[in-house]
């Protein structure tokens, strides 16, 4: 266990995020059912379930951006009530950006800074690391689909948050960028943060995930270890993992594989 | 004929009274009333009257004389009294200042009236507070020049006109102010006279207001914030040019009105913000041209009962209504007039579009109907309906467009280019 | 600095570097230019530059405002994400939006009103003109918030503003119109009126209304016409009803907004 373990840079507290007995209905359609997770602060917690699980929501959720019905949510220390002062401590990665299209890279940096009001030196490094230097001055409608990924990561690294939210974090990089943020999700684990991810790839999940949170039709299936995870359903990976599991919960195999993450 | 010289001369002066000399009015002055010395002036002689307070009234001068007042030389009627009454020919009243007549309900008390006499000069005298200013009946070849009138009237029923003439002739207005009266300058009957470079303002009803009053002209003048504006009736060859007539708004207010008028010309004038520029009822045969229409509710109404008039080389702009009209066709024409919503093109650079411009908008007959539509003014709907009405004419009248509108302004004396 | 003014500050520059607001400004900018050059002086300018502006500011805020909005939807996820509560993003997305488009709108019919120097005798009638562009922009840029955050989708979104568009341009005043041409037995001045103050357009139109039609609202024959176009009461109540036109839809997009799952 590494949730004790104190965060090297800034010795900032580690964050445990709960969520308990959520509920939450589109209309008439639920999306998510009693679900009562835990995330671990020092773990990579990937979140999966085939499309319509109800995974997006849930890191929505976490953001404030969806509103349970029903059920409470706490980051830290702190229930969630609409003040948005908790997200200070989240670094959030969305799926596929939309950026403004006028402004810069640098421009967009500084306006984070500036809204959240960030003092100090912040973590340019993997700006360094996805060497985007010259693609900062950019207008964002000028850069490309991988810069703009580059861009996006970088974006939600940048305040050394104890919680860092990723959402689809290595889609649309290539290899070598997304070897190198592989390599930064495991030291911010180490360090001692809460990392949440959801992924296509299983491959990358296998190789970074601590701990899953399965999804089916709005309700967790499982939580827990990853090997915990390939243990219960006497597999050697992640995919036959899932598979097998959908496959013991009636869902067709194709269809859950599909998009699974 | 061979006339001595000597002898006619000597006729001459026989025949006539000592030289012409000054007698003086004052409170230092051997005469201290006005009265005594008319009474005692002979043909000819200046009254002249010191500055000074004189409660009297109504003097009346029966001689050819000049009375001609000092700086401060005030006649106060005191609320109850006419003041001066001219009854002789060549009489001048000139530096005057007539003050507080009074009104009246049972005549027409005026400060300054002169009765069936020729030759008189009013001059540079000031009117305050009288019921009527200078009242002329009977009169000819008289001078009225730059004088001020001011009074105060507050409701029509209790005020007299500025200058008032009735039944004269080959009178000149000219260089006056007139404001706060009922009328500003009142004609009727009266023949070949002059109205030149004068200021009708705020008065309650007309600035101008003539009747029965033909060979006149008017010209320079500016009527500006009259209750009702000019109204010109029942008369024949009058010529309005270069005036201004200037915000007269309100619910029957016109720049002009023209009422039974015959064989006249409009030309040079400026319509200003005039809740109705021009209005025409049984006005036939008129040259309307070179005149300004700006910014006024309706430039011009002409009415069923109008013939035969002509409106060239005029300029349309910032109105809320051009033309409007109650009938279906009319014998007026326009041409060669700059209309500012024309949108039609000049293909040859001629300066002259190619397309004719319908004046009469489709809403100015919806107002007519129902007057509230008006809030609709300027919404898209009625530019819609507008157009749809200008491109497929089927209620306005068919006959009533400009064949040749100017694509520039026209140059004016009231537009430098 | 509060929040919502940093929002206000980067929206604000996102707005302005828009191609669409360039466009905006330089059609103004030329429109008002050409009508100066032509001639006929202050008349003949004021009456088209408002016939301009009631036609082209509704629909353009409404328009850029949804479009934005709707295209902005995921940079409002990203602002959310960060602390930045949805009140302040609210407000300075709102800001963000007037701001620019009213200031676009002043300088381009201002500019050429100035250059021309003969518009200071003017100043009170061109100063409503303008204003009525100003509270039209404020109005329709509420309502385009209204608008994106009712409907979900952009495509249906952009369909409802255009149909709000013609519906307060032009449906309405011929509704009003057919009405009071069947009940013109009645004395209809005040419902009139009251007509034209539940319509934003309208209102606004019936500030120009004051500055360039004032001679034959005052030769009309209705005392209550006479009163509102007559002296400061018509301003007032106007002022008022075009301020309440921009908080009502404001208050209620916020409050849509508020609770809605993005």
């Amino acid at each position: 266990m590494t949730d004790a373990r104190v965060l090297r840079d800034l010795g900032e507290h580690p964050v445990w995020i709960r969520m308990e007995n959520i509920s939450k209905r589109y209309g008439s359609r639920p999306v998510l059912t009693e679900v009562d997770v835990c995330f671990r602060p020092g773990r990579v917690t990937a979140v999966l379930g085939p499309n319509g699980a109800g995974k997006t929501t849930l890191l929505k959720m976490l953001l404030g951006l969806v509103r349970p019905d029903r059920g409470c949510i706490t980051v830290g220390e702190k229930a969630l009530d609409g003040d948005p002062a908790y997200r200070q401590e989240i670094g959030y990665m969305p799926q596929l950006p939309h950026f403004p299209d006028n402004l810069t890279g640098e421009e967009l940096a500084a306006m984070l800074d500036d809204v959240r009001g960030f003092v100090g030196e912040p973590d340019e490094s993997l700006t360094r690391a996805f060497d985007l230097g010259r693609e900062l001055a950019k207008p964002f409608r000028n850069l490309s689909g991988g810069n703009r990924q580059k861009l996006n990561a970088a974006l939600a690294f940048r305040y050394r948050s104890p919680v860092l939210i990723l959402d689809e974090p290595t889609a649309g990089l290539d290899p070598v960028a997304a070897r190198i943020l592989k390599a930064r999700v495991r030291r911010e684990r180490d360090d001692g943060r809460t990392v949440l991810m959801t992924s296509h790839d299983l491959g990358h999940l296998e190789a970074l995930a601590d701990d899953v949170v399965f999804l089916l039709e709005g309700r967790v299936r499982f939580e827990g270890e990853v090997s915990r995870l390939l243990e219960i359903t006497q597999q050697a990976e992640l995919e036959g993992a899932i598979a097998a599991f959908l496959m013991e919960h009636g869902a067709s195999g194709a269809d859950g594989l599909e998009g699974v993450a | 004929m061979r006339i001595p010289l000597m002898p006619w001369v000597a006729v001459v002066l026989a025949g006539a009274p000592l030289p012409a000399q000054e007698i003086h009015v004052g409170p230092e002055s051997h005469y201290r009333s006005i009265a005594a010395a008319v009474a005692a002036a002979s043909p000819h002689d200046t009254i002249v009257v010191e500055a000074g307070r004189y409660l009297e009234g109504p003097i009346e001068i029966d001689r050819p004389l000049t009375l001609l007042g000092r700086p401060g030389a005030i006649l106060d009627g005191e609320g109850q009294r006419e003041l001066l009454v001219v009854g002789a020919d060549s009489v001048t009243i000139e530096g005057m200042t007539l003050r507080n007549t009074g009104l009246s309900f049972t005549e027409d008390r005026a400060a300054l009236r002169v009765e069936e006499a020729r030759f008189c000069t009013i001059r540079s005298n000031r009117f305050e507070e009288t019921f009527f200013g200078i009242y002329l009946a009977n009169a000819g070849d008289c001078l009225v020049e730059d004088n001020v009138l001011e009074a105060r009237a507050e409701r029509e029923t209790r005020a007299g006109n500025g200058i008032h003439l009735w039944y004269s002739t080959r009178i000149t207005i000219e260089g006056n102010q007139v404001r706060g009266h009922r009328d500003g300058i009142y004609f009727e009957f009266v023949e070949d006279s002059l109205v030149r470079d004068n200021v009708s303002s705020h008065n309650l009803r007309y600035g101008l207001h003539f009747m029965f009053s033909d060979g006149c002209t008017y010209q320079s003048n500016a009527f500006v914030r009259n209750g009702a504006g000019v109204a010109v009736m029942y008369t024949s060859n009058v010529v309005m040019e270069e005036n201004d007539f200037d915000e007269n708004r309100g619910g029957a207010a016109f720049g002009l009105l023209l009422k039974e008028i015959r064989d006249s010309r409009i030309a040079f004038n400026r319509f200003r913000r005039n809740s109705v520029g021009v209005r025409m009822e049984g006005a036939n045969r008129l040259v309307v041209e070179g005149n300004d229409f700006v910014a006024n509710g309706w430039a011009v109404q002409v009415l069923a009962n109008s013939d035969g008039s002509a409106f060239t080389a005029n300029n349309f702009v910032g109105n809320s209504f051009d033309v409007s009209t109650n009938s279906r066709s009319t014998s007026s024409t326009f041409s060669g007039n700059y209309w500012d919503r024309y949108r039609g093109y000049d293909l040859n650079r001629d300066g002259v579009g190619d397309v004719p411009f319908r004046p009469v908008r489709l809403f100015s007959l919806v107002v007519e109907q129902n007057e509230p539509a008006l809030v609709l003014q300027r919404s898209l709907l009625v530019q819609l309906l507008d157009l749809a009405e200008a491109v497929l004419p089927v209620l306005t009248p068919r006959g009533l467009a400009d064949a040749d509108p100017s694509l520039k302004p026209i140059d004016t004396p009231w537009r430098s280019l | 600095m509060n929040t919502w003014t940093k929002v206000l500050r980067y929206e604000m520059r996102n707005v302005l570097r828009a191609r669409a607001l360039l466009g905006y400004g330089l059609f103004f900018l030329a429109a008002t230019t050409g009508l100066v050059r032509m001639g006929g002086g202050v008349e003949r300018v004021l009456p088209s530059l408002s016939n301009l502006i009631l036609l082209t500011v509704p629909l353009v805020s409404l328009v850029v405002t949804t479009v934005f909005l709707y295209e902005g939807r995921a940079f409002n996820e990203l602002l959310l994400s960060q602390p930045v509560g949805r009140k302040e993003l609210f407000r300075g997305l709102f800001m963000g939006l007037t701001l620019p488009l009213a200031g676009v709108f002043v300088v381009g019919t201002g500019l050429p009103l100035l250059a021309s120097g003969g518009f200071s005798t003017a100043a009170g009638p061109v100063a409503l003109t303008l204003g009525s562009g100003i509270a039209l922009t404020a109005v329709f840029v509420a309502l385009g918030f209204l608008v994106a955050f009712s409907v979900k989708e952009a495509a249906r979104g952009l369909g409802v503003a255009l149909l709000v568009w013609l519906g307060l341009t032009v449906v309405y005043d011929g509704v009003v119109l057919l009405a009071s041409h069947n009940l013109s037995a009645y004395p209809l001045e005040t419902p009139m009126l009251a007509a034209m103050i539940l319509n934003p357009v309208d209102l606004a139109r019936m500030v120009s209304l004051m500055a360039v039609d004032a001679s034959v609202l005052m030769g009309y024959t209705g005392a209550v016409f006479q009163d509102f176009f007559g002296g400061w009461t018509g301003i007032v109540i106007a002022t008022a009803a075009l301020a309440g036109w921009v908080l009502l839809p404001y208050l209620g997009a916020l409050r849509r907004f508020g609770r809605m799952d993005l």
